[in-house]
């Protein structure tokens, strides 16, 4: 069972996208993550699975969540890591984005961990390394594993994903995590709603496979409440999305009239008190905004461990087998 | 007044035997004959000629059509040599069986005055493999402000007028460039896009986008700038000339404004004809970035219904070369175009006529007449009298798109795609130009 079934030559595998997975691969991955649960429960929350392994983690925009989980990720593993940070300024020169993953190459890393503000970054690094690519987020493209620790939480909350409604709310257009998600949830037999401004949602989003709305009353019946903020910083200058915050708030922002304690509140953050999602609602019993945080240390841990581990026919299982004895060595 | 422009070469003494040719204005449907070109003029076709001593070219399996023009090549200079010249474009243009093209003159310096064209028209005289033509700008510095010097461009030799690259944003400058451009005869070619609509925009706006998060080009941004302008056109009563349609809305347009009785000519892309916005899945800019950009399928099948009713009259390459290194970055930070003087035909060929969508007469007029008579430039033809402008072609061997190219650039929308339709051989003015052996290198 390959991660990402050859298409002609064996390739390296990389996580550009959702649609590199497959079904089997993302219950692998949630599996992979729920051995590593019991790691982080120790004392001692180290195991030595990839001992002699180096993550270089490449950021080019600045992440607080998704930057320091990856790079404990890596260290809970006892992987080597590098963390590169670029300014803004020298991302626009491609070539120098070429140039750094030559140079970065020249350690042989084992992955290169990327963020970056434009849209087919990681794509190009594949092309400049032999070593595995984890897409941390690309313009408004792609953010894999914001999806798998979202679908890792829900999935701890409600026990299952099959069958839910979900509805996304708020700037889709700018959003790699929406399109992430879409992909995410619908492969997993959830049932996507997609509730913003006509100027925030894409024109065919229906095309994805899901609905689209513009009333904050359909989130009403649905299971999980997924909040986007306003991601004013890809916005076009001028564009007049919406008239307001204050408009936007009023018309689909998530208050505590809107939503119901058995919902699960869930936001990919930073969120924005007050624009997107009020204090309350933020800080309630049905918000899982901090759960979020702590799934992303073991998904991201899972990802490290799967790329850098052959994965076998028997898929989860052999992975959590293999995670265990690891764990005694230390302990 | 001569607006093509080529290196002095030996005009070609050949006999071309047992080529199938095709010539829709000759009544040429692929009879098998022998083509005697006598010092680069065709001085005989018929059957069983005589070699007299020339240098025979065994043509038997090949075909044999009239030259190709490309009104919309990107010559890079002056200004960026390193991407293209004058030498290379030429080359790649005969190797892609072209035998005449007109430049765009969005180069650095622009093309708006008379010093940079007669620059240009000089270093043609000697490097121009195919006789090559330079459009001058509609405004200076391509500002869509003032007009250039209009009637001293066309006195020195431009074959038109265009501010390619960009729209003329402002209705009312476009209308004074076509009431002034009266006094040259000469016709504005106009890149047709509202801004305001494609804003920030690096794709189609359609399934794929909405899908990839890349920001969307809809084809109302370039269809309501044509409608605009063929509505100002109309009024005016001037000809006019759109570049690269890509869009259904567009198609519906020009139809509209050609039954009307505008005098409108249009072009179209082989890798609009060929290829949808599917491919900027790869999100390798080198292969699928340009405006306007690769649209839906439906799009496609707009495009290839108005090539073969006519309301396309031109299939134009819109050539543009870029740095390798400028294309090898995240697809949202590359610049716009693609190369495809050397793919034009067999691109066309292998997705258009092979699966019988357009018929291979058809295709050769709009590359060819064609173009010619939408830019007033001599029609190639295979016809007894005429000069050689002609181009053989091995429509059965297929081979793979890549590297080297006799363009400078390799930016190619059909990189590694198989194509049939090869170029073996083009003679451009009465000049062989073009023998695939010196290019295969």
């Amino acid at each position: 069972m390959d991660l990402y079934p050859p298409t002609g030559l064996p390739r390296r595998r990389h996580l550009l996208s959702i649609s590199d997975l497959d079904r089997a691969d993302v219950e692998r991955l949630l599996e992979t993550a729920e051995g590593f649960e019991s790691v982080m429960q120790r004392d001692v929350k180290k195991v030595p699975t990839l001992r002699g392994r180096t993550v270089v983690n490449l950021f080019f925009e600045s992440s607080t969540r998704t930057s320091s989980s990856f790079e404990l990720a890596a260290k809970r593993l006892s992987a080597d890591t590098i963390s590169v940070k670029a300014s803004g300024s020298s991302v626009d020169k491609g070539e120098s984005l070429k140039d750094t993953i030559l140079t970065l190459s020249a350690y042989d890393p084992d992955v290169i961990v990327i963020r970056h503000p434009q849209a087919g970054a990681p794509a190009i690094v594949t092309r400049h390394t032999d070593a595995h690519v984890v897409n941390a987020g690309d313009g408004k493209h792609q953010h894999p594993t914001q999806s798998l620790l979202d679908l890792y939480t829900i999935r701890k909350a409600l026990g299952k994903v099959e069958g839910l409604q979900v509805a996304i709310v708020g700037d889709v257009l700018h959003s790699r995590v929406a399109r992430s998600n879409i992909q995410a949830l619908t492969m997993l037999g959830a049932h996507v709603t997609l509730v913003g401004p006509p100027t925030l949602i894409p024109r065919e989003a229906a095309t994805m496979g899901v609905t689209v709305s513009h009333s904050i009353d359909d989130i009403a019946e649905v299971d999980v409440i997924y909040v986007l903020r306003m991601q004013r910083e890809r916005m076009l200058e001028g564009a007049n999305y919406v008239p307001s915050l204050r408009e936007y708030s009023a018309l689909w922002g998530v208050t505590p009239d809107r939503v119901r304690p058995s919902q699960l509140v869930m936001h990919p953050g930073p969120i924005n008190r007050g624009v997107e999602i009020s204090a309350e609602v933020a800080d309630s019993a049905s918000s899982r905004i901090v759960d979020q945080v702590r799934a992303g240390l073991v998904t991201r841990m899972a990802v490290l461990y799967d790329l850098l581990t052959e994965p076998t026919t028997t898929g989860g299982q052999a992975a959590l087998r293999a995670v265990e004895p690891a764990g005694q060595e230390v302990a | 007044m001569q607006r093509l422009t080529q290196r002095e070469a030996a005009p070609a003494n050949l006999l071309i035997s047992g080529a199938r040719l095709f010539d829709g204005d000759s009544g040429l449907e692929g009879v098998q004959l022998d083509v005697r070109v006598v010092d680069g003029t065709i001085a005989e076709i018929g059957s069983d000629l005589e070699a007299d001593g020339v240098e025979t070219i065994d043509a038997a399996g090949l075909t044999m059509t009239p030259g190709l023009i490309d009104p919309h090549v990107h010559l890079r200079t002056p200004g960026d040599e390193d991407e293209e010249d004058i030498a290379s474009g030429t080359h790649a243009a005969a190797a892609g069986g072209f035998v005449a093209i007109l430049a765009m003159p969005n180069t650095d310096p622009v093309v708006d005055s008379a010093a940079v064209l007669s620059g240009l028209v000089e270093r043609a005289g000697e490097q121009a493999a195919v006789p090559t033509g330079f459009f001058a700008a509609i405004s200076r510095g391509l500002e869509g402000r003032e007009l250039v010097d209009m009637a001293e461009l066309a006195a020195r030799g431009a074959a038109g007028f265009s501010d390619d690259g960009r729209p003329v944003e402002r209705a009312g400058m476009l209308r004074r460039a076509l009431q002034y451009s009266r006094v040259t005869g000469l016709k504005l070619t106009l890149h047709e896009e509202d801004t305001t609509l494609t804003a920030g925009s690096q794709m189609h706006e359609g399934a794929v986008s909405a899908e990839l998060g890349l920001h969307g080009y809809p084809g109302i941004g370039e269809s309501v700038m044509v409608g605009r302008d063929l509505q100002i056109a109309r009024y005016e009563h001037a000809p006019l000339h759109l570049c690269h349609i890509s869009a259904a809305e567009s198609v519906a347009e020009i139809r509209r404004a050609k039954e009307l009785g505008v005098e409108v000519t249009a072009e179209v892309s082989p890798h609009h004809l060929c290829l949808t916005d599917q491919l900027v899945r790869d999100l390798d800019p080198a292969v699928s970035k340009m405006n306007p950009p690769l649209r839906s399928a439906a799009d496609r099948a707009a495009l290839i219904e108005a090539l073969a009713d006519g309301t396309l009259d031109c299939i134009a390459t819109d050539h543009a070369p870029h740095r390798t290194h400028e294309k090898e970055v995240p697809f949202e930070a590359a610049p716009n175009g693609v190369i495809g003087l050397e793919t034009a035909f067999a691109a066309v060929y292998t997705e258009l006529v092979a699966p019988g969508l357009v018929s291979l007469p058809t295709v050769i007029e709009r590359m060819s007449a064609g173009p010619a008579r939408a830019f007033d430039l001599p029609v190639p033809a295979l016809r007894t009298g005429a000069p050689a402008d002609l181009a053989l072609w091995d429509l059965s061997e297929s081979w793979v798109v890549a590297p080297p190219y006799a363009s400078r650039s390799r930016n190619c929308a059909f990189a590694g795609r198989t194509l049939r339709g090869r170029c073996t051989v083009t003679i451009a003015a009465g000049t062989v130009a073009h023998r695939l052996a010196e290019v295969a290198r």
